[in-house]
């Protein structure tokens, strides 16, 4: 194995914990938040890749469909939030079953309104090729989508960290029925943190439909990586989140690079040993 | 166990939540049989103090004793296991099952029975009679079969007690036993626990202090996490700084 | 109060039994899937309906089942009761060590972490090709025989599966109605008051999920049998949530319900995709209208109007 290997894959994994982080930031936010199993989080990721798709197909606008679909997705999210499930507070299995009932019908429209054919979305010429750093090749892409993610992630810990909003939102973590005794409008915020989560990931539906593709299916299969980042970086955490990220996108490339036959194993395993030391993830409470 | 020793024995027992010392320093000896008071204004601990005692909670340092024996790192069944039992402030029963079936969980909790997985319940006459007998000592004997969440509040809390002495605990911890309760549940409640059984050693925490000083002869006032009176109940009573945390707050 | 469900049960039996051989072939096959796939739902709500403890990941020890028996039938040609044994055992097994990582967790981490493992599974039979076969599945699982009796007709098979099934009823329902089944239903009601009372807590929910696990795998072994065919879709997440479905449509808790829900689910599965292509669509929701109209599942709610 050469040194241009292991760079190689770090980068790669380094770039898919990028796109992960997109995805399970909202989610730990909304688990953080409201204890809400949504096992639709998956399906705003592949939702948001279509819709990217058709608005950067018309538009000719890779900004304008990312902004899109997080607007559309985060409707979505909105909607199925003050609709459904507020009223499911603290049940679980309900929980989980309505929106796993909620992910089957997205899948079904999806595949009406989109085919079962694979696509790619459109990026922008600027993003595509190789670039040159020491003596490795890295594509451009990819360092975009890390770039989106550091953006994004600083400014989520600047709103959590230095934000009115985000005192109330991170308060809500912390212990939800004092906050709403101290006056915060939990209902609210949680609201606003599930449409943020939902935004998200479908802005990381778009951004991996540049190199994953949009396909059927998307929604489960990611879904998975989702909740290991979550469970192992530890719920309501934003640096839980960006380490549960990289390591699992880092375990998950070394992972199918070395041992393809052994999958999910080599992620899962890791997994388990830090749930063993500490089962709440790295930086949650229990 | 050694013999003559405390039946409980707490050494400078501290809890603390981040920067608040919920408990601290709490040294405490229950004397066999003893029937003692725990009292102190709202927040001073009390129970916490339980949760440490019961093993809900670890403490943050110091030692728990049971009859003799280090309990500190003992699981909360463990320490049910040497004769160790509770009842909790706010009512924590089974609310889909019947009365009857909550005693039986407390009756069989210490016999290998309730590992049996293929003969029913009702194959074992043993523990139904002394969950009834449990019942009926408790003035439950006729609700056997009502279902627990559609109880009283003061059915309730009479069915926290029979938990408790179902399983023929030596050390009973009562978290407020009265809480919630009209003056004259109050006084049913009252009647039901002088009638416990003296080897049964007490440690009670309670508000209404006519109940509790004249169902314990000792009384330990906690305040701010630490114990400020403890003995013979006419001589707490008398205390100056006990009158006023009580008159002066 | 056993004593009317077993009768209600055993007369059942004896109907189906009756009716078997006058049925035509296809609602045979679906009955005798509804059979199989009861025994899952039903080792699914002792966990869930019993024990309280939502796991996401129940196909893992079906998948395992399934697999024991078609890797050993189609490469080692082993006979019915090797392969059940085996079956079995390596379910236990996989849910003995996934056990010992799920059962820490609580609430929504519990919920995760079997969601992951059952991940685990379907990972293995998708990569491990050696083995599995990968997504091409194994095929040409051979319908079993017992000794001297042939059981690869419909109705011998059928006869099977009801046998198998009754069984699995009978000695679940023994479980929950014994003194551990009331500590079971006691930790769903209160974990804290279950330490107080002096239960390892930790200990009977492993337990609990170790024996779910075994009469998963069971179902499992009679599944490969059944349908020829093992492949990683059968221990996909989709799987083990249909499962939940067929619980909560049924009631949780009735153990008589889930398998009930199971019939529907496999019936409707059967029925509705032959007439629209959108079968995932009424799914989805029928799953939200479980949740919005009968949250105790139909047996539940018969239940509650009789009290």
């Amino acid at each position: 194995m050469s040194t241009e290997f292991w760079i190689a894959q770090s980068f790669n994994g380094i770039s898919y914990g990028a796109l992960l982080f997109l995805l399970a930031s909202g989610l730990s936010l909304i688990f953080g938040v409201m204890r809400v199993v949504n096992l639709a989080h998956g399906s705003y990721f592949m939702l948001g890749g279509y819709v990217g798709l058709t608005v950067a197909l018309r538009t000719r606008s890779f900004t304008v469909a990312c902004l899109a679909a997080a607007v559309a997705i985060g409707l979505v999210g909105i909607g199925m939030e003050r609709f459904f499930l507020r009223r499911l507070h603290g049940q679980v299995l309900g929980q989980v079953l309505m929106t796993i009932g909620f992910a089957l019908i997205f899948q079904d429209l999806a595949l009406l309104i989109w085919g079962g054919d694979p696509y790619t979305v459109p990026i922008p010429a600027l993003l595509t090729g190789t670039v040159r750093l020491g003596g490795a090749v890295f594509p451009i892409y990819r360092i975009f989508i890390v770039g989106v993610a550091i953006v994004v992630g600083l400014a989520l810990w600047l709103v959590l960290d230095r934000t009115r909003v985000g005192a109330m939102i991170r308060a809500a973590v912390d212990d939800a029925e004092m906050a709403q005794g101290v006056g915060i409008n939990v209902p609210r915020v949680s609201l606003a943190v599930f449409a943020l989560g939902a935004a998200l990931a479908a802005l990381g539906g778009v951004i991996g439909g540049g190199f994953l593709g949009v396909y059927p299916g998307a929604d489960f299969e990611v879904l998975p990586y989702a909740f290991v980042v979550v469970i192992v970086g530890g719920l309501g955490s934003l640096p839980g989140a960006v380490a549960g990220s990289l390591l699992v996108g880092l375990l998950d490339n070394f992972g199918k690079a070395l041992f393809p036959e052994l999958s999910y194993f080599t992620l899962f395993a890791p997994m388990a040993l830090i749930l063993a030391i500490r089962p709440t993830g790295l930086f949650g409470r229990s | 166990m050694t013999a003559g020793a405390p039946a409980l024995r707490l050494d400078n027992l501290c809890r603390a939540f981040g920067g608040l010392q919920a408990v601290d320093g709490v040294t405490l000896e229950v004397r066999p049989g003893e029937r003692r008071a725990l009292i102190g204004p709202n927040g001073a601990g009390k129970t916490t103090l339980f949760n440490l005692i019961s093993g809900a909670l670890p403490p943050t340092s110091g030692r728990i004793s049971l009859f003799g024996q280090d309990v500190t790192d003992a699981p909360a069944h463990r320490r049910a296991a040497l004769g160790l039992a509770r009842t909790f402030q706010i009512t924590n029963l089974f609310p889909d099952l019947t009365v009857l079936e909550n005693c039986l969980l407390a009756v069989q909790a210490h016999t290998p029975t309730r590992f049996s997985m293929l003969r029913p319940v009702r194959g074992y006459p043993g523990l139904l009679d002394r969950a009834r007998a449990t019942l009926a000592s408790l003035e439950l004997g006729t609700l056997g079969d009502a279902v627990v969440k559609n109880l009283s509040h003061g059915e309730q809390r009479q069915l926290e007690i029979a938990l408790a002495l179902a399983g023929q605990p030596k050390v009973l911890l009562l978290d407020e036993p009265t809480a919630g309760l009209s003056p004259a549940e109050s006084r049913l409640m009252a009647g039901l626990l002088r009638r416990l059984d003296p080897a049964i050693t007490v440690l009670m925490i309670e508000h209404d202090m006519d109940i509790a000083l004249e169902l314990s002869e000792m009384v330990a006032v906690l305040h701010y996490g630490r114990v400020i009176a403890d003995g013979p109940r006419e001589r707490v009573k008398a205390d100056p700084q006990v009158k006023e945390i009580y008159l002066g707050a | 109060m056993i004593g009317r469900r077993a009768l209600l049960a055993a007369a059942a039996v004896v109907v189906l039994a009756v009716a078997a051989p006058l049925l035509p072939a296809y609602p045979l096959t679906l009955l005798t899937q509804a059979l199989i796939v009861g025994i899952l739902a039903m080792s699914l709500d002792v966990m869930l309906g019993y024990t309280g403890l939502s796991s996401l990941g129940h196909a893992a020890y079906f998948g395992v089942g399934a697999y024991a028996v078609a890797i050993m039938t189609t490469e080692r040609q082993a006979g019915l009761v090797a392969c059940l044994v085996v079956g079995v055992l390596l379910a236990a097994a996989t849910a003995a060590v996934f056990g010992l990582l799920a059962i820490r967790a609580t609430g929504t981490y519990f919920l995760m972490i079997t969601l992951a493992l059952g991940m685990v599974i379907w990972g293995l039979a998708f990569r491990w090709v050696s083995l599995t076969k990968g997504d091409n599945g194994i095929a040409g699982v051979p319908r079993p025989s017992l000794g001297p009796l042939d059981l690869s007709g419909p109705v011998p098979f059928f006869y099977f599966c009801l046998v198998s099934a009754a069984l699995a009823w009978a000695l679940m329902g023994l479980l929950v109605i014994s003194p551990f089944g009331l500590g079971l239903r006691g930790i769903r009601g209160s974990e804290t008051r279950m330490q107080a009372l002096g239960y390892n807590v930790w200990l009977h929910k492993y337990a609990a999920f170790v024996i779910s696990g075994v009469f998963a795998g069971f179902g499992g072994t009679l599944w490969a049998y059944y349908n020829g065919f093992v492949s990683p879709n059968d221990v996909q997440l989709v799987t083990s949530v249909e499962t939940l479905l067929m619980v909560a449509l049924g009631g949780p808790g009735t153990l008589i319900g889930p398998a009930l829900g199971a019939g529907i689910i496999v019936f409707l599965k059967n029925f509705v995709s032959v007439y629209t292509k959108r079968w995932l669509l009424i799914l989805g929701g029928v799953y939200i209208g479980v949740i919005l109209f009968a949250p105790n599942g139909i047996v539940g709610a018969l239940r509650g109007r009789r009290r």
